[in-house]
């Protein structure tokens, strides 16, 4: 994010009546329109779980971007935060739009939401450019290897081998979006599962305390086209073969007290955010440093080699210069600056028509 | 000795001499440095108070293709293309035996002395210039030489047509103003090309200029500098682009602006952004989603960036989006001739994206319309919630006008209707697409309103009812369609007028843009040479006013004059005046440079003489 989260003090519980965030806001007021996707879809899963992060952060509705491209996984946004604006764009050009939407106004909260289709093939340019920048948003790719809306066709994220219900076999290797994002110079980077929502949250969680672009990578299971046997995108696959590549909880500072939050015991890494709050990241079998660029690279090019199924939070570097801090902007919004900020005054018109006589 | 090279020609008697009515075409190599050279000759001209135009023919390349720059100085005030040149400076020796060849009877030719021009013609008067020695002898660094060379020419030239020294030199002070070295060199050279021609020359074309009063207090510019100062006056913020002739410079020549003077003094910080964006979809993109946050956005293009954003722009359409689209037109269709000028968008971009669309389009024909205009275009994005184009083309953008300084805005932004929270809450159940005011403009929120949302909705391309919700309703499409077209044709009156003279002629003309310099000229020679009256219609905005349609009912017939082959604007006039459409005749000129009078002229009077050749163009 842009801007730091704002330190509201924890509201304080009513008597009755439903659980409040710091805001004193119910969970209800997070939430959207009703889902019209299939029954199951992981997308459903990954709605609730943004619901679920956005209200426990404490994010102002008032202040959220939700911005998508085209695709089921873009339809999402309408079903989380209605009192949050949003814009359904075109297909594979969120990026663009979701910049524009920053440059204009800065103190936005931009969750960009984008499948596998939107993202690495009609959008792959544009998702590079996100990148490569450093946008300050968080960024979700709702990867499940086929185009939904268009009945099933592979995506270029499908892994190599991988089989449609009719039986094709994909005969091109796989775009891992992690690996490019780390490539490009995005500063969070992660991987999850639909099916493995704590991990999700606080992925989530962290990646909105984030200052520049945080992609994450999410597996999410398309029930109707690609949840079958020989499909490296199903549940059933998914459950069989992922493997966390540490456990991780993310702590807001105004939680530190309180400690509520989900903390993984043992040997801890602690990431401090710079906009408040600490990524704890509890070891598993690898001794893996998110923070290495390089390690994080070779992870990704080993696990495709090995063809593992790894998700956790795979880079971060808290500290990337994101692209509204190079352009040199004030504190306000671009959008709202009044008109003596905005047209120079009458001598300066002067002084230009001199210098064209 | 003198230089008597021009062998006694049947016209060789001493002309009677042309004050203040010549062309002077300089041919260089690109990548020369000749433009400085040019711009002083003009500059030099201008200061004299005598009306004159510069445009610059230029190749699609870095350096070493032949390049034309021509400077119009006409008493009368003409500053359209005219096809003949009187002086040729020939500094390319690729291209000096065809440009002699084709120079019209009588021209004075300056060249180098090696390039024989001499022995190609008999009727033109030639004076050779030994430009290598000379520029030795005022330039020792050889290595720039290649620069200070033009410089002979400038100082040959302001002899031949008696052009004020002290003019020459103030115009070299203008270019040279931080660099005091350069200056003198410069001056050294022209010092020097004109002592050569004092020396050696004897004067035997009849061109010459004298001093005017016509000039006084205008300025010099292009049409894409004046665009930009118009969006920085028009309080522009977000601006995003991508670089292609000949739109670059709009861009460039704001950043420099923003920079100097959009910069707050306060606190130290910028007042907008500009991104070079990774294409036109991406630098379209980025303007729509400012707009959609709310601030003034903007890109500018030509041609194929126009056709890459197609699919953005329609989503802008439908989704009721402000922002404001530069084109300055070059020569289509696909690559075409990137260095050329045409009015090849038209149609393009009155109707530009899939399904039905119609969008707002400006037409500047001069850089005052170009600054003026430019702001316009924000105020009515916005007022009207869509994209709004501004069709400039080469000519204007990059080449130099005369023009009244530009004048302060007198009114302040009209930011439209935009609500906070609390008006979202007075107006009762306020939807995003609502026609409330009967007008066909809704009112909107910018993401980011403080409060709790109220004004929070879902922006989309694709079906949507009053309150943004999704909807594949027809009788809700057609609805908010139909309201959207009444929204655009709000441009009929909110727009700029069209500009009509009217004096009773049975002869109507209609133009627009840069097209217009023509049609003053080729006006006056139409009533001089063929005793034919005519009125005009300058349209400068579509959707047409109703002027323009009661301009053409006025008139027997009306000839509209145009700079593409297949006659886009009057297609788009048939298409809406369909009771009209026999009444208007086409006039057009396509061949990548700017439209001249004499071209308009000869094609109207060929068709007023035989008006069945009318029914075969279009």
């Amino acid at each position: 994010m842009s801007t730091s989260i704002p330190a509201v003090p924890p509201a304080p519980a009513p008597a009755a009546g439903p659980k409040v965030n710091r805001l004193g806001l119910p969970v209800t007021d997070y939430q959207g329109a009703k889902s019209t996707l299939c029954a199951g879809c992981g997308h459903d899963v990954i709605t609730n779980t943004i619901i679920s992060a956005l209200w426990e952060m404490g994010v102002e509705p008032y202040r959220v971007a939700k911005m998508s491209g085209i695709g089921c996984s873009s339809k999402t946004t309408n079903y989380f935060l209605n009192r949050s604006w949003g814009f359904n764009a075109v297909h594979g050009r969120m990026p663009a739009v979701a910049t524009g939407a920053l440059l204009a106004n800065r103190n936005l909260i931009s969750i960009g939401v984008s499948g596998d289709g939107d993202t690495a093939a009609i959008g792959m340019g544009q998702f590079v450019h996100l990148l490569r920048r450093n946008v300050p948003m968080v960024y979700l790719c709702e990867n499940n290897g086929v185009y939904g809306l268009t009945k099933g066709q592979f995506s270029p994220t499908a892994d190599y081998g991988s089989k449609l219900k009719s039986g094709v076999v994909n005969d091109l290797p796989a775009v891992d979006l992690c690996a490019m994002a780390i490539e490009l110079g995005c500063g969070f980077v992660a991987r999850s599962f639909s099916a493995d929502r704590k991990q999700l949250l606080q992925v989530l969680r962290a990646a909105v305390a984030h200052r520049g672009l945080a992609f994450i990578d999410v597996i999410s299971p398309c029930v109707t086209f690609n949840d079958h046997p020989g499909s490296t995108k199903s549940y059933d696959y998914g459950r069989a073969n992922e493997k966390p590549i540490h456990e991780l909880g993310f702590v807001p500072t105004w939680e530190k007290a309180t400690e509520e939050v989900d903390v993984p015991a043992g040997g801890v890494m602690d990431v401090e955010m710079p906009n408040g709050g600490t990524i704890k990241i509890r070891k598993l079998e690898r001794d893996f440093d998110p923070r290495d660029k390089v390690a994080a690279l070779n992870l990704l090019r080993e696990c495709h080699d090995k063809k593992e199924f790894l998700t956790g939070l795979f880079y971060v570097d808290p500290q990337a210069p994101n692209f509204i801090d190079l352009l040199d902007l004030g504190p306000a919004a671009l959008a709202t600056l009044p008109q003596s900020k905005v047209r120079p005054s009458k001598a300066v018109l002067d002084q230009i028509n001199d210098e064209l006589r | 000795m003198p230089q008597t090279a021009t062998p006694a020609s049947p016209s060789s008697g001493v002309r009677a001499p042309i004050v203040n009515d010549c062309s002077i075409q300089v041919a260089t190599v690109n990548g020369s440095g000749s433009q400085t050279a040019n711009n002083t000759l003009l500059r030099a001209i201008f200061q004299m108070g005598i009306p004159v135009s510069g445009k610059n023919l230029f190749p699609s390349n870095i350096s070493g293709l032949p390049t034309w720059f021509t400077i119009r100085v006409n008493k009368h005030g003409y500053v359209a293309r005219r096809k003949e040149i009187d002086i040729l400076v020939c500094m390319n020796s690729d291209t000096a035996v065809e440009d002699v060849k084709n120079a019209p009877v009588g021209a004075a030719v300056v060249y180098d002395e090696t390039l024989g021009l001499e022995k190609h013609r008999a009727d033109l008067v030639f004076y050779p210039v030994p430009f290598q020695r000379l520029v030795k002898e005022c330039c020792p660094e050889a290595k720039l030489r290649k620069l200070v060379v033009n410089m002979l020419y400038v100082g040959v030239v302001a002899h031949l047509l008696e052009i004020d020294v002290a003019e020459v030199t103030k115009a070299l002070q203008k270019a040279f103003a931080t660099k005091p070295k350069a200056f003198e060199l410069n001056k050294a050279a022209v010092e020097a090309g004109l002592a050569f021609a004092r020396a050696s020359l004897v004067k035997r074309d009849p061109f010459k200029v004298a001093r005017m009063d016509r000039t006084a207090g205008k300025i010099l510019v292009d049409g894409n500098s004046a665009a930009a100062l118009g969006c920085m006056f028009a309080g522009v913020t977000v601006v995003t682009w991508y670089p292609i002739t000949p739109s670059s410079s709009l861009c460039e020549t704001l950043i420099d602006y923003m920079k100097e003077h959009r910069v707050d003094p306060d606190t130290g910080k910028a007042t907008f952004a500009i991104v070079q964006a990774e294409d036109e979809l991406a630098a379209v993109g980025m303007a729509l989603g400012a707009g959609w946050a709310g601030a003034r956005a903007m890109t500018s293009t030509a041609g194929p960036g126009i056709s890459l954003m197609n699919e953005f722009i329609g989503l802008g359409y439908y989704a009721e989006v402000p922002t404001v689209i530069f084109d300055v037109q070059r020569t289509g269709p696909s690559t075409g001739l990137p260095t050329r000028t045409m009015q090849g968008d038209v149609l393009k971009t009155a109707y530009a994206s899939h399904g039905d669309c119609k969008h707002p389009c400006l037409y500047p024909s001069d850089v005052n319309e170009a600054y003026e205009f430019a702001q316009a275009a924000f105020d009515l994005a916005e007022e009207l919630q869509t994209p709004v184009f501004v069709l400039s083309d080469l000519d204007l953008g990059m080449n130099l006008w005369m023009s009244e300084p530009f004048a302060y805005p007198d009114k302040p932004l009209a930011r439209g209707k935009v609500l906070d929270d609390a008006g979202v809450a007075a107006m009762k159940d306020w939807g995003r697409y609502k026609d409330v005011d009967g007008d066909g403009v809704p009112y909107r929120t910018l993401p980011g309103t403080p409060g709790d949302g109220k004004g929070a909705y879902f922006t989309r391309g694709s079906g949507h009812d009053e309150y943004g919700r999704y909807t594949e309703s027809g009788a809700t499409y057609v609805r908010n369609l139909d309201r959207i077209g009444r929204k655009i044709d709000l441009i009929k009156t909110k727009g700029p007028a069209p500009v009509v003279d009217v004096q009773g002629a049975k002869l109507g003309l209609l133009a627009y843009g840069t097209t217009h310099w023509a049609i003053v000229e080729a006006r006056d020679q139409l009533k001089a040479e063929k005793a034919l009256a005519t009125d005009y219609c300058r349209v400068r905005a579509f959707p047409f006013s109703d002027e323009i349609r009661a301009f053409v009912a006025a008139h027997d017939h009306v000839y509209v004059v145009e700079q593409n082959r297949d006659a886009q604007m009057l297609g788009m006039l048939r298409m809406e005046y369909p009771e009209l459409a026999t009444k208007m005749r086409s006039v057009r000129h396509y061949n990548g440079l700017p439209v001249d009078a004499r071209s308009v002229t000869d094609e109207i009077v060929r068709l007023e003489s035989n008006p069945v050749a009318s029914n075969g163009a279009r």
